[in-house]
């Protein structure tokens, strides 16, 4: 009894040996940077975390064939580093001891890899299933770009400046205009008689006004 | 004759508010890109702190006396380029020709840099930035193949800016982008120079001062980066050998000569509206000094944030070869780390040599990512902006950067403008009731026009050709021509006289020397072995072309004979009015003196000078 059960085990053992191998047909190599995407709350990563593991690729097999025969034991984990990076491989319960095609395990990661990333608390770069690309995520563009956003206010502050500046020039050449053309009403107002090209005013009524055509001449006195 | 003593107070020409305003044009018009983004450049790749010695001796022997001289002539004779020369002799009335049409072809590509900076400022406001991240291609698979290629900061410079072509004889189409971006960076202008130096000396205090203030806010967050030491060591070490390469001195008198922006008629412009009694000596002593020690003082927060940026690229290439060890032998992770590298590849290149060699590793070398060194556009939109997304808060200190650049730019498009707006409104091109603003948006919008051909595709391209050939040795052959015109036709006993009147004191010696020997002597050592440097090999040019096999590197081209003679062109169109207007005036001359009614020559200069 005991040695059969030591024979089915070695035969299992070997059998998944045999199926898990470092580029073995439709095997997966995973690389894991736990300590780049958490820092110091990282974890270790231990016997459970592989079994979280295992329980993520049946479920993604699950919810992709939506056929429920996937078995955690069917998720087969091999050569595992220290890096950390091992190999793994999805057996078919139902057909003997083969592996499930590539392209169908790849596929259900793909569709299930944000869950898969979640439960790990990693990302695309940090969790990389080496054969599976992932589609990136267009960058967010809003509806009108910021930039013309920007301008529309430089440009309005801009011309604003331009208007008032303008506006304010023209007032002031209108204001000078109107001053000048007062200064010289004022000034006509003011020169109203004028007596031989003199204004009244100068002429100092009380003093009287030497005229200087007969005062120049002082040899035409008499002297006395 | 002499023109000081007879010229009226108050000729109603508009004034400064104060000293203060117009020291800081100056200083505003010579502090501009140039220092930001050359002179580190210059300093790094001629030896470090070694360069500022050919620097000093050309200031001291080229910059300050040709600066003292036009502000000197312009606060004379109290007219703009083409006037003060129309004055001293109208044979000599060329030379104001030749630095309008410098000022002129100068503003148009000056602005269109310009317009590149405001592009960048408005694309700064998003997160992430627009830099920092590729595209993806069409089928969402991978990143955009240009861009993937090269790096993001190149791809958003090149396609998503300029839209550049491959070749410049491909001018492409209209880039409404920078059309709008143009029209704004003329609106500024105009705004800004709308009635000369009423508007320009109130913004002058904000274009001024504020690039002061950003530099001293990048000074101090790029010390405190990683590797900032390491850039400003390598900046300032000095290398005594580099002085022995004549193409030092060579850099450093033209870097002192463009720096200080000589012979376009702006300075002279400026000066003309002082009042007479004004000690221009120290007028140009301040700025000159003012100017040399804004290059140095910006040179250091740019090469903190280079040796910033050479620092995290020594990282990140270390990291990935890091990376690919760790894979490839499956260790755990970090065991590896930046301080024991070294040790770790010796160890496994000792054990498994054909492992390592097929991972074809990259050899990290610190000294390698700071000697790759750049100037101009390629430092401010291609370097700058890659350290930018580094920093902590990129928005914020991308629209420092901008705004930044925006006014070192805006101030010296001031003085360019001024020197074309000043001889205009002096030839009474519009009449006298017509008011300024008139003239000024008159310029403005044919500037603008004119620009539009910059944002072709192939604009930058143009804007290289521009600042190579008409903004550099005609600027020489003006310079010359002007120290020979005060010193030996004007000649230095009458301009002695003068600016002993308005300054106060007797003419140092210094000047008597720099201004009849030194100086003209200087600039034609300068001006032949900068042509004959320009000669040596067929004029050539990068272009950007993603079909290249060695892309992302540029490849090397040379110019198509069209463009060639375009080129001279630009380089002998201000240079030859200084011949052609003395040949003008002779001919007039002849024919006057074949003419009965005979008038005497002096008389017109004296009339000219009383006009």
């Amino acid at each position: 009894m005991l040695r059969a059960l030591l024979l089915t085990l070695s035969v299992v053992a070997i059998v998944h040996a045999e199926l898990c191998k470092p580029d073995a047909q439709n095997a997966f190599k995973v690389r894991i940077s736990i300590k780049t995407a958490l820092g110091d709350n990282a974890y270790a990563w231990d016997a459970n975390e592989e079994y979280l593991f295992k329980a993520m690729v049946a479920f993604a097999m699950r919810r992709y064939s939506s056929k429920s025969t996937t078995q955690i034991s069917n998720v087969l984990l091999c050569n595992v580093t220290d890096r950390v990076s091992f190999w793994f491989v999805v057996t078919d319960s139902s057909k003997n001891v083969t592996t499930v095609p590539g392209s169908e395990v790849e596929a259900a990661i793909r569709m299930n890899r944000n869950r898969i990333n979640s439960a790990f608390l990693l990302s695309d770069k940090t969790l990389q299933f080496l054969k599976i690309t992932s589609t990136l995520s267009p960058p967010v563009e809003p509806s009108t770009p910021v930039w013309l956003i920007v301008f529309g206010v430089v440009l309005c502050l801009i011309v604003a400046g331009i208007v008032f500046l303008i506006v304010s020039g023209i007032q002031k050449h209108k204001k000078k205009n109107k001053e000048s053309t007062e200064r010289e009403n004022l000034e006509e107002k003011v020169e109203v008689t004028l007596e031989n090209g003199i204004p009244c005013e100068a002429l100092d009524l009380k003093t009287g006004r030497i005229n200087g055509v007969f005062a120049a001449d002082d040899e035409r006195f008499t002297s006395l | 004759l002499s023109a000081t003593p007879e010229i009226p107070k108050e000729d109603g020409r508009p004034k400064w508010d104060n000293k203060f305003q117009y020291i800081l044009s100056c200083i505003g018009f010579a502090v501009g890109l140039g220092n930001v983004w050359r002179f580190p450049y210059l300093c790094q790749i001629h030896g470090g702190g070694a360069f500022l010695i050919p620097y000093f001796i050309a200031l001291l022997f080229e910059g300050i006396p040709l600066l003292h001289l036009e502000l000197a002539l312009g606060q004379c004779l109290r007219k703009g380029s083409i006037g003060a020369w129309n004055t001293i002799s109208p044979y000599l009335g060329g030379i104001g020709v030749g630095s309008w049409v410098v000022s002129v072809l100068v503003s148009l590509y000056y602005n269109t840099v310009l317009t590149w900076v405001m592009w960048y400022f408005i694309n700064s406001f998003q997160e992430p930035l627009p830099w920092s991240v590729c595209p993806l291609n069409e089928n969402r698979t991978g990143f955009n193949e240009e861009c993937y290629e090269s790096t993001a900061v190149n791809y958003f410079w090149y396609r998503k800016t300029l839209n550049i072509t491959p070749d410049i004889a491909e001018s492409g189409t209209l880039q409404w982008w920078l059309i709008l971006c143009l029209a704004t960076c003329w609106a500024v202008v105009y705004l800004c120079t709308i009635r000369g130096i009423e508007t320009t000396g109130k913004a002058i205090y904000v274009t001024a001062i504020f690039p002061y203030l950003v530099l001293t806010i990048f000074l101090i967050q790029g010390l405190t980066l990683p590797g900032a030491t390491d850039g400003l060591i390598y900046l300032f070490t000095p290398n005594l050998n580099t002085l022995k390469n004549p193409r030092v001195w060579l850099d450093a008198a033209t870097q002192i000569f463009f720096s200080l922006s000589l012979a376009f008629g702006g300075l002279i412009a400026f000066a003309s509206y002082n009042p007479t009694k004004n000690d221009c000596e120290k007028d140009a002593v301040t700025v000159a000094i003012v100017n040399s020690m804004t290059s140095l003082y910006a040179s250091i927060p740019v090469f903190s944030v280079l040796g910033f940026k050479a620092t995290t690229a020594y990282w990140d290439c270390l990291d990935r070869n890091i990376i690919s060890i760790i894979n490839e032998f499956d260790l755990p992770e970090e065991s590896i780390t930046r301080q024991n590298y070294t040790s770790w590849i010796s160890f496994l290149n000792s054990s498994y040599p054909e492992k390592i060699a097929g991972l074809k590793l990259k050899s990290c070398n610190l000294q390698e990512f700071l000697d790759q060194s750049v100037s101009g556009t390629g430092l401010a939109f291609i370097v700058f902006t890659q350290a930018i997304i580094l920093m902590p808060g990129s928005q914020a200190w991308a629209i420092l950067f901008f705004i930044m650049l925006f006014s070192l730019g805006l101030s010296s498009m001031f003085g360019n403008i001024e020197g074309v707006f000043t001889p205009l409104l002096e030839l009474r091109i519009i009449p006298k009731s017509a008011p300024k603003e008139l003239l000024s948006g008159i310029i403005c919008l044919i500037s603008f026009l004119i620009a539009l051909c910059f944002t072709l595709r192939s604009g930058s391209y143009w804007i290289d050709i521009f600042d190579r050939y008409a903004g550099s040795v005609p600027l020489l052959v003006i310079a010359f021509f002007e120290v020979i015109g005060v010193a030996y036709i004007y000649k230095i006993k009458r301009f002695s006289k003068d600016v002993e009147w308005m300054t106060g004191r007797k003419l140092n010696l210094y000047w008597h020397i720099t201004w009849r020997f030194i100086s003209p002597l200087l600039l034609l050592i300068v001006f032949m072995a900068f042509v004959t440097l320009q000669m040596q090999k067929p004029p050539s040019y990068t272009a950007w072309n993603p079909k290249y096999e060695g892309f992302p590197m540029k490849e090397e081209k040379v110019y198509p004979s069209w463009v060639q003679a375009i080129c001279v062109l630009l380089a002998a169109l201000p240079c030859v009015c200084v011949p052609l207007v003395a040949l003008f005036h002779l001919v007039k001359q002849k024919r006057r003196s074949k003419d009965p009614s005979f008038v005497s020559p002096e008389v017109f200069s004296y009339q000219g000078a009383n006009s």
